[in-house]
């Protein structure tokens, strides 16, 4: 892969000043996806599935053939399964409300795992507490992974919803998706993939992994803010209520009452961000281009160099797995006497730029806290993707070498 | 102030050897205070002598350096002082990391008054006021 013609395609690399390793928060984005926004605005913008004059029929149908780039990029069997949402939280939340909500009863229970992003925690628990149900943890390791015989231990014939993240947005390891469906399945119950670190990382069928629901974020990928995409099989969505209501999401509305439109668009209530999915179909594009298999060699390459480097530096402590390529671009790390938010300020000043803190999933700083003496409850959290270069890895693994130094230790 | 410069001349040393970081026996007024967002927590403790100064203080907690150096230099200059005065010196501190400090202001500050290069670095001024924002909470209790 030619990560120099890559990055060029990256118009912010042109600033020059910054290691980007906080891809795990936010990609960047090419060019293409720049222009297939600006593209839209410039030459097709009408409010989609309103005008029924041909700049209107022109957005709706650049709308909708966003909506199949992306449910061919997941493998839906069908397009209208595709529910296009603002990100992945908002994704859950709507699962919560209008399946959780209905289904769960008193008495019965929701499995989770202390990997979840809080995004995948709070409407459970919101849910766990209106219903009267109860939230069951799945364990992982200690180094982050979930065994099938976890995901079996937790799930039960009272189970009606098991959540699990594709990959963890902390240690990096991804979930038996597969056999947890099976599991669930076998209880009558349904699977809601977390897919917002997975779906950047690894291509994702969900037929073949037979989730139930899929929730994803548009930039993550390289795609734009403030568009992801909620898949769900069309026998769930169908029997759902709508999540929020007003209009483009009705069939026919009296005074008293309103029937609802067919799907996807009776989840997508107002108007919708035409653009951002125009964008968010052209970062598919892209990643097609490039080929998963080579964006995965690559950030598998980097954490290799990173993993290997931060070995060697004495009051390094790395979380996770020990082979490169179960981390999927995502490296949490410790120096000891050092807090994460002065490790990330220093390297800051170094022009490297990472996440530290909690990254959102606090029950599982507890859990890493005991389980792996960890002296704050927070962690350094380098995140890489394929346009990040060999160099960067390198110069970040020599800037953590100095980082007790810079914190006045005399070592 | 570069981060790395301000960090050698003044965070580590108040971070790794600080000089009221233990505990306070019998405190008249004890509070803890917390950033959420980040997890910096300490406990702030003060002792008064009957004309209300703060005759001893300390503080104990865990967190990033910035919180902890910040907390240690606040007691430094908060130590003999009259309730009024401490929280004066907590105003100017407030205003020195929001950058509407006048000289004087951050002349009073002393050897805190290094901190005022926090002023640009948004995401941890919090982590630099949270000793004087626990300082301020602990009198407005008494107060209350
Ligand atoms: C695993 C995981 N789930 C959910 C989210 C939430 O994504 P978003 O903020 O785009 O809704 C994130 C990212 O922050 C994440 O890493």
């Amino acid at each position: 892969m030619d990560v120099a013609a890559i990055r060029r395609d990256f118009p912010i690399f042109d600033k020059g000043d910054c290691i980007y390793f906080d891809n795990a928060a936010t990609a960047q984005r090419p060019k293409q996806v720049l222009e297939a926004i600006e593209g839209f605005y410039r030459s097709t913008n009408a409010n989609p599935l309103r005008g029924l004059y041909a700049w209107g029929v022109g957005a709706t149908e650049a709308y909708e053939a966003a909506r199949a780039r992306a449910a061919k990029a997941l493998n839906a069997a069908d397009t209208a399964e595709l529910v296009f949402v603002r990100n992945t939280t908002e994704a859950i939340n709507l699962v919560a409300y209008s399946y959780g909500l209905e289904t769960v009863k008193e008495g019965d229970e929701i499995a989770l795992s202390v990997l979840e992003h809080h995004s995948d925690l709070l409407p459970w628990q919101m849910v766990a507490k209106a219903k009267g149900a109860k939230l069951r943890f799945i364990e992982p390791e200690k180094d982050g992974h979930i065994t099938e015989e976890a995901v079996a231990a937790a799930v039960n014939e009272k189970t009606r919803i098991l959540a699990l993240t594709q990959v963890s947005n902390v240690l990096g390891t991804a979930s038996p998706l597969k056999k947890a469906a099976e599991l669930i399945h076998a209880v009558g119950g349904v699977l809601l993939a977390d897919g917002a670190q997975g779906l950047p990382h690894m291509r994702t069928d969900v037929q073949a992994l037979d989730v139930d629901f899929y929730a994803f974020s548009g930039h993550k990928l390289p795609g734009p803010m403030g568009i992801g995409g909620l898949y769900g099989k069309r026998k769930l969505l169908e029997k759902m209520q709508p999540f929020l209501r007003g209009g483009e999401m009705i069939e026919y509305v009296d005074r008293e009452s309103a029937t609802y439109a067919e799907l996807p668009h009776k989840f997508e209530a107002g108007t919708v961000n035409a653009a951002d999915a125009v964008g968010l179909a052209a970062a598919f594009d892209y990643i097609d281009d490039i080929g998963y298999e080579a964006m995965e060699a690559q950030e598998t390459e980097l954490v290799r160099i990173i993993l290997e480097g931060l070995k060697d530096i004495p009051h390094v402590q790395v979380y996770g797995p020990a082979d490169a390529a179960e981390h999927h671009g995502i490296v949490c790390f410790n120096v000891e006497g050092c807090h994460p938010h002065d490790i990330s300020s220093v390297l800051d000043e170094e022009g490297i730029a990472i996440r530290a803190g909690h990254h959102c999933a606090q029950p599982l700083m507890e859990f890493m806290q005991e389980r792996l003496s960890m002296e704050f409850r927070a962690t350094a959290r380098a995140s890489v993707a394929f346009y990040n270069t060999k160099e960067e890895a390198e110069r970040f693994v020599d800037a953590v070498s100095k980082l007790r130094r810079w914190l006045g230790f005399g070592d | 102030m570069e981060i790395k410069e301000l960090y050698r001349e003044i965070v580590n040393e108040h971070n790794l050897y600080p000089s009221h970081k233990k505990e306070t026996e019998a405190p008249d007024l004890v509070l803890k205070g917390v950033n959420p967002s980040c997890g910096d927590d300490i406990v702030l403790m003060l002792k008064l002598d009957a004309e209300g100064r703060i005759a001893d203080g300390s503080y104990t907690g865990s967190g990033c350096a910035i919180s902890q150096a910040s907390a240690d230099m606040m007691l430094d200059l908060i130590l003999g002082k009259t309730k009024e005065e401490a929280l004066k010196l907590a105003d100017d501190f407030m205003d020195m990391v929001r950058s509407t400090a006048d000289p004087e202001q951050i002349e009073a500050l002393e050897e805190a008054a290094a901190l005022e290069s926090v002023s640009h670095m948004p995401a941890r001024v919090k982590c630099a006021t949270l000793g004087w924002r626990t300082l301020r909470e602990m009198f407005e209790q008494k107060e209350g």
